[in-house]
């Protein structure tokens, strides 16, 4: 079994480890695109802090474990109208859907929830898609 | 208590993110790609994650969360345009770059200025969401 796929499942267990603490302790589902999108619409109200303590700490850990290792690189492509373009159809397909890989995937296969087993169908299929158009068809990315 | 408790899971989800390799564009776009060099990596990050989930999730039966009032009621399973409209643009922009909302965040420390437009363009489009949720969700729009 290839390293990767075992740094996959470790790392994948620390996400749900994660997912599991938030649930169990503050009673919430661990979705990012919900956590970001009710703080830049502001529609988390009350809720803000702990928000923005989560982001904090996404930010924050990952980044200072990524100096420890020496650094650590996302291979993100360099043509900007991409990624606006990516970014745009993220932020308004997740909260359109009302959940992301996190909430949708993670929290919501874990109990077989319909809606989070549709969701993946969909965002896998059309990520896949893409990827055969904009890679295999046009050579854009 | 409950934002420290946010800042050590955001911090864990970060951590099992660039660990799991979830940060790197190319695996994620290798598991899209299933006509290329495909990259079975993300399904053993999405088994490793839900296992520790789903165990959570039979626990919260009969039980309240340790720093709230009671546990969230599951969604009405009800399908509709919302979700597989919203799906959908969220897997094209997802395959164009392999970036979602969790590692663009996880990321923004090591990955340079696309990285940071990325998450200016994503916040954008929270933005303009909820009024194009509003038209689609009529209540003839149920699929």
């Amino acid at each position: 079994m290839p390293t990767e796929w075992l740094m996959g499942l470790a790392g994948g267990g620390l996400i749900g480890t994660a997912a599991a603490i938030y649930l169990l302790v503050n009673g919430k589902v661990m979705g990012a695109s919900g956590i970001i999108g009710g703080l830049v619409d502001g529609s988390a109200q009350n809720e803000w802090g702990e928000r923005a303590a989560f982001l904090a700490g996404l930010l924050i850990a990952p980044a200072l474990l990524a100096v420890m290792m020496g650094g650590a690189q996302t291979f993100l492509t360099e043509n900007w109208a991409v990624i606006i373009a990516s970014g745009l159809l993220v932020g308004v397909g997740t909260r359109l859907a009302n959940g992301c890989t996190s909430g949708h995937g993670v929290c919501g296969i874990s109990r077989l929830s319909l809606r989070g087993i549709v969701a993946t169908v969909f965002y896998i299929g059309a990520g896949g898609l893409t990827v055969v158009v904009f890679k295999h068809m046009l050579g854009v990315i | 208590m409950r934002a420290l408790v946010s800042f050590l899971v955001g911090g864990l989800f970060g951590v099992g993110l660039l660990v799991s390799g979830m940060t790197d564009t190319t695996k994620v776009q290798g598991w899209l790609d299933v006509f290329g060099d495909w990259d079975p990596t993300l399904a053993f990050v999405m088994g490793g994650a839900i296992i520790p989930m789903a165990i959570a999730w039979r626990v919260t039966q009969g039980r309240k969360p340790v720093l709230a009032a009671a546990f969230p009621t599951p969604p009405e399973p009800r399908l509709g345009r919302n979700l597989v409209v919203g799906s959908t643009l969220f897997g094209m922009g997802w395959g164009l770059s392999g970036l979602c909302p969790g590692p663009a965040i996880a990321s923004l420390g090591f990955g340079g200025t696309g990285g940071v437009i990325f998450v200016v363009a994503m916040a954008a489009g929270m933005i303009i969401a909820p009024p194009l949720r509003t038209r689609l969700d009529q209540p003839t729009a149920a699929v």
